[in-house]
């Protein structure tokens, strides 16, 4: 991993106008004035509850979403006109959460895979593509037999490997996982999870890693973030974080995974939030955790809390956050 | 006498492509005012075992033969009128998705109440208040409001809330949890388990909690059930399927967990592919994926040894160890030699 950061988002926001009604349409604020970096060769882990936006920072990045604001640095360009926009998806890819019905089961293997190298013209000759796709295929454990079989002739963890042979295509150095092994059986997960862990090794890939599976992601994280409600609440290393949690909603969200040992399930004191999430048309004023964090005073309901350095490298908004560790 | 008591239980369903083995020969017993968990890989037959103590199997869905006695009474075969007693009464279900079961054009008062007016005797008036409080109970907020909205305005832990409130509204024996917090954030999941650990003490029910989730099984369960390929192949109290794994498809599954310890290591992931029921093995169902399978194991599937405190395991490896395996240990050596 160098120092060096590959990407960086600075003050990214995407704001959807909704229909509420007949004529009238209202912002929603899906992604707030997040910023973060990540250094090439590096995970960060996204984390929070549905619906916070962590899909959308990740196809914002890529600018699968025109962002409303903020800026995309890639190895050091910024990326905003076509031109650069092209020769970025060259270099960054999405796979996407569900194996089932993110491939066209009419497709065979080879077809998908090779869609990409197609789109991007990624090879001079018929036999270069064969070659290609082949190697792809390899990449992920699948042999050269599956190549003209149909995507739905295979298990779920099997067309997880497609949807990210798909992906490794065109040559990819960052990827936004979203949610890639969530709709997978535990047996399986663990294949997929190091799949991407030995491409990582294997060819220095960057990972924006989403998932709401807090034990995955700390498995796979070097560093983790937390959002609620469109807005990060707290970056750190992810030992770091799982240690010693700055932000009142990370306190409880890591208090609240269940972990898969009787007896630590049961001494755990889990910190058990009152409320429903509240809906980003209705964001409430100030901190957005307010509503239901058992911190809140009357500052948190009148100003937003600022994103910032606490610690080296670990990055709270909490007005609070000195007076509550 | 257990609250209930499963023996041999057998279901299939009858396809174009073939009899599918779904529950192939599961035995266990709940006792009251107790959780237990189900566990084991997609496919492998959790959900199946509960339609099939609760009778609601799709059509093509039969149970072809065992027993389920509830409080002594036998189930199976005993009519849809007994059942229509039991469901709702004396068990309940929650479904993973609480949108497929609950109906979109009803509010949710009107669901409730109906609920409590088909299994209770109390009249509307009656209902409706007990309604209100079912809702209180399962910390909805406002709940004379939500009485009147549909499921589609309420959040999706809302709706769970909801589909418990419901489970409950009669105050069954045995509540059947399937995967009731799969669909659900963390935090709100946290809220849910915590609700139903509550209401279970305050109860006295017994519950059968169905998950994928180790994590959820660990935190809320006294015994478990590990099931593959339609058998039960572990059961035993929470902290032996942890801590004490018998059976070679629990350890690996316990195994390729990602843990607090295992960042920078690789994961240990259960090779191979799942089972196909329509093409089972001979043996034990789990040998082509198992690393410490044996020749018997391709052969014969393993019985049911004890190996220890109300904790069996159907796997050739326990032979050795189990209390009465004189037999079954001749079995592996000669299977070893008979090459
Ligand atoms: N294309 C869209 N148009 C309007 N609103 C959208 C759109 N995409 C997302 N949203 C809204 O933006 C918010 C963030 O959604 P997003 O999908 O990014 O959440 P998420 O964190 O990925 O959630 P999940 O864990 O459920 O995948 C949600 O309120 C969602 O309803
Ligand atoms: N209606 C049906 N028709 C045919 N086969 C079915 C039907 N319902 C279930 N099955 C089969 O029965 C087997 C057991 O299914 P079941 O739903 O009990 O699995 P499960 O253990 O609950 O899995 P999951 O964890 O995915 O919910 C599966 O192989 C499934 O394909
Ligand atoms: S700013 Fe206030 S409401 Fe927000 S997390 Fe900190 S203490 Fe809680
Ligand atoms: S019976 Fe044999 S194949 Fe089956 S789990 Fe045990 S050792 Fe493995
Ligand atoms: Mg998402
Ligand atoms: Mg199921």
């Amino acid at each position: 991993m160098s120092n060096k950061p590959l990407i960086e988002v600075n003050g990214l926001s995407k704001y959807f106008d909704v229909n509420t009604g007949l004529f009238k349409t209202k912002k929603l604020k899906a992604v707030d004035n997040v910023s973060f970096a990540i250094k090439k060769g590096e995970t960060l882990g996204l984390v929070g509850e549905s619906g916070c936006g962590k899909t959308t920072v990740g196809r914002t990045i890529l600018h699968l979403y025109n962002p409303t604001s903020g800026e995309i640095i890639y190895d050091g360009k910024q990326i905003k006109s076509k031109e650069s926009i092209e020769e970025f998806r060259r270099h960054a890819t999405m796979v996407f959460q569900d194996p089932y019905s993110s491939l066209n089961p009419r497709m065979t293997v080879s077809d998908i895979i090779g869609e990409p190298l197609d789109v991007h013209k990624l090879y001079s000759s018929k036999k270069e593509r064969e070659e290609k796709i082949l190697e792809l295929m390899g990449h992920v454990g699948l042999n050269s037999e599956h190549a003209s079989r149909y995507a739905h002739e295979f298990s779920g963890g099997q067309r997880q490997r497609i949807g990210i042979a798909r992906s490794l295509a065109v040559n990819p150095d960052f990827i936004v996982c979203d949610e890639p092994v969530s709709a997978l059986d535990v047996s399986i997960q663990a294949q997929v999870i190091n799949m991407f862990e030995d491409l990582q090794d294997k060819m220095g890939l960057t990972y924006l890693f989403i998932a709401h599976d807090l034990l995955v992601v700390r498995h796979i994280s070097d560093r983790i973030a937390v959002m609620y409600l469109g807005r990060m609440v707290e970056l750190a290393d992810s030992k770091e974080i799982y240690d010693n949690p700055l932000h009142p909603y990370s306190k409880s969200l890591l208090s609240a995974v269940p972990v898969p040992d009787p007896k630590i399930a049961r001494e755990n004191a889990r910190i058990v939030l009152e409320g429903d999430i509240p809906s980003p048309l209705n964001a409430p004023s100030g901190c957005p955790f307010r509503t239901r964090c058992p911190y809140a005073t009357e500052v948190c309901a009148t100003s937003m809390p600022e994103f910032k350095e606490v610690e080296t490298g670990h990055f709270v908004a909490c007005h609070r956050v000195n007076e509550i560790n | 006498m257990a609250l209930l008591e499963v023996k041999d239980l057998k279901t299939s369903f009858f396809t174009d492509a073939g009899e599918v083995k779904a529950v192939n020969g599961v035995s266990f017993e709940l006792e009251r005012g107790k959780v237990l968990g189900i566990v084991g890989e997609s496919g492998s037959g959790k959900s199946v075992t509960a339609y099939s103590i609760m009778q609601i199997l799709a059509p093509a869905g039969k149970i072809i033969g065992g027993s389920v006695k509830l409080d002594g009474q036998e189930l199976i075969g005993s009519g849809e009128k007994v059942m229509k007693t039991v469901r709702g009464n004396k068990v309940s279900i929650i479904f993973q998705d609480p949108m497929t079961s609950l109906n979109p054009t009803y509010t949710i008062g009107s669901q409730l109440m109906e609920a409590i007016l088909l299994h209770t005797d109390r009249n509307r008036k009656q209902a409706k208040e007990r309604a209100i409080e079912m809702l209180k109970l399962v910390n909805v907020n406002e709940p004379e409001k939500r009485m009147k909205q549909y499921p589609f305005e309420l959040s999706g832990g809302m709706r769970q809330r909801v589909m418990i409130a419901m489970a409950l509204a009669c105050e069954p024996d045995i509540l059947i949890a399937d995967e009731p917090t799969t669909a659900l954030d963390v935090t709100i999941q946290a809220q849910i388990l915590e609700l139903m650990q509550s209401l279970q003490k305050e109860l006295g029910m017994a519950i059968i909690m169905i998950t994928h989730d180790l994590g959820v099984v660990a935190q809320m369960c006294d015994e478990v059930i590990v099931m593959y390929a339609g058998n039960i192949c572990e059961r035993g109290t929470a902290d032996e399927i942890f801590y004490n794994p018998q059976h070679e498809y629990t350890k690996s599954l316990m195994r390729s967990l990602p843990s607090a310890n295992s960042a920078g290591t690789r994961l240990q992931p259960i090779t191979g592919t799942p089972i196909d029921l329509l093409n089972m093995p001979k043996g034990c169902a789990f040998a082509p994926r198992c690393d410490a399978a044996m020749k018997i194991c391709i052969t014969k599937p393993s019985p049911e040894f004890e190996v220890g405190d109300n904790h069996t395991s159907r796997c050739w490896m326990c032979a050795k160890n189990a209390h009465s395996s004189g037999e079954a240990l001749m079995e592996i050596e000669g299977g070893e030699n008979n090459e």
